[in-house]
């Protein structure tokens, strides 16, 4: 099982408390994470990528082992650690607005 | 007995304000969606408890969400909590989507507007700003978005689907955005006309059509703009908002981003009303429930500041349909007083005298039972406030 950690008002929306985690069938790479978030929670569904170009929303960012990885290809393989449940990917929204 | 809950949009959650017929005391209840930027609710006309709520942020995109209780509980369409897929069998999250129709079969959109430097720009959705309710289906409701597009549901808020008449009939390359974006902010439904809608777009113009939405027309005549090469073009007109004559639907009134202006004929053509107004530059503008010619504009001293002039907030009434307008001041603030009022932060009941209420972006949710006569607020302190709307309930 593959551990996400969502923003709080994601968390809200998906009607979740504390991390989610999802079983992802093939390689795990946060493309077909989200796909699995996606069939799990399908009120997430636009959220966080958005529903016409499939698009990360630009105020969101991908964490994952202590690194950035928003900007790598969605299909990149996850790290072990990820794939194994030992480290959550972080869903995070940028620090921005009041 | 009678009564009216009043739904208030906040840049960080909604709020629901309930009184009896005299409107003196008042329940609050909320912030729903705590933290969201809650830009419109609106009520069906035919069934008072289902509401219709835009949810939006800039981190997470939109959201759409319905309730059937008055405001009690709420759900995303198709989506109830707990379940994996809605009643209908949708799948979740589509009520959320909102995605420009670019098939050949309707007409091949327009693919870009004006950008704020002149240049040309794809269209990108944003947010939905306004929701209308239908007047004889609650399951039918219209959507304005940014950029501009008219939607519709059909089915109480599961899908959407773009009218994509009003993007494609030819004049989209000149329309472009205002400082709050180019959003499609006015929807009214005619009562006398079940295939007439009209509907706003800054900075476009007003629309209109006949058809029930497949085809539109620009109804702009009469309309001076400084800000654009020709003054008196077509469409480029920054229009704040528009408001109808309830028992005369073909009598609308409009707030532009200067000007007061008056339309007998459904739009085709418009004349200025400003009068002996301080300033004629606001947003909001309204229509007595009873008096087709009784009509409220809150004054705001110029585009560039954004606030009442001389620190007082002041509603403005006519009841000649504009030209010959009087202050109204008993309990509003005369002093040191800066808010703005947005441009869907002002609604009316239909009770006997009517009230009117409008919302600051201060915080302050005033209400006049006696029809502008005297204002106070029913709260205070709470975040800016983007839309105010009201049903008067049996």
């Amino acid at each position: 099982m593959v551990r996400v950690e969502l923003p709080a008002h994601l968390r809200a929306l998906a009607h979740v408390k504390g991390e989610v985690t999802v079983q992802v069938a093939g390689t795990v790479c946060i493309l077909s994470v989200l796909d699995a978030l996606e069939a799990k929670y399908p009120m997430l569904e636009g959220t966080i990528r958005d529903h016409g170009t499939r698009q990360r929303r630009p105020f969101l960012r991908f964490f994952v082992c202590a690194e950035d990885w928003s900007h790598d290809p969605l299909d990149k393989p996850l790290p072990e650690a990820v794939a194994q449940g030992k480290e959550p990917l972080l869903v995070v929204g940028a620090i921005a607005g009041g | 007995m009678s009564g009216v809950r009043v739904l208030v949009g906040t840049k960080k959650g909604a709020f629901i304000l309930t009184s009896d017929g005299k409107r003196e005391k008042w329940d609050v209840s909320g912030p729903h969606f705590a933290g969201w930027e809650m830009y419109h609710l609106k009520g069906s006309p035919v069934d008072p408890n289902r509401i219709y709520a835009s949810q939006t942020s800039g981190w997470f995109g939109q959201i759409i969400q319905r309730s059937d209780d008055g405001g009690k509980t709420w759900f995303q369409p198709g989506t109830p909590p707990g379940e994996t897929t809605g009643p209908g069998g949708q799948p979740k999250g589509e009520s959320n989507k909102f995605v420009y129709d670019t098939s050949r079969e309707t007409g091949a959109p327009l693919t870009t507007h004006q950008f704020y430097d002149g240049t040309q720009h794809p269209w990108e959705f944003k947010r939905v700003w306004h929701l209308e309710p239908s007047l004889s289906d609650p399951d039918m409701v219209y959507a304005g978005v940014e950029d501009a597009a008219l939607f519709r549901s059909t089915n109480g808020g599961k899908t959407w689907e773009e009218l994509s008449g009003l993007r494609g009939h030819g004049t989209g390359p000149n329309w472009q955005p205002g400082a709050g974006g180019m959003c499609l902010h006015s929807i009214l439904l005619d009562p006398g006309d079940a295939k007439r809608v009209f509907i706003a777009i800054s900075a476009a113009g007003a629309f209109r059509s006949d058809d029930g939405g497949k085809r539109w027309k620009p109804i702009n005549k009469g309309l001076k703009s400084l800000y654009i090469p020709n003054p008196e073009a077509e469409v480029g007109h920054c229009v704040h908002h528009i408001a109808q004559a309830r028992q005369k639907p073909e009598m609308l009134y409009m707030q532009k981003h200067w000007d007061v202006m008056r339309s007998l004929d459904a739009g085709e053509t418009w004349t200025e009303v400003s009068g002996n107004l301080p300033t004629d530059f606001g947003f909001v503008i309204d229509v007595n429930a009873h008096e087709p010619e009784t009509i409220y504009v809150v004054p705001i001293k110029s585009d560039g500041e954004h606030y009442p002039p001389d620190g007082k907030l002041r509603v403005y009434r006519s009841k000649a349909g504009g030209n010959e307008w009087e202050e109204l001041t008993k309990g509003l603030p005369q002093a040191n007083c800066y808010v703005n009022v947005l441009r869907d932060a002002m609604a009316v009941d239909s009770l006997d005298k009517c009230g009117v209420y409008f919302g600051t972006t201060g915080g302050q949710v005033y209400c006049s039972p006696d029809a502008g006569d005297s204002w106070a607020p029913i709260v205070h302190h709470l975040p800016a406030v983007y839309s105010v709307e009201v049903q008067t309930l049996d």
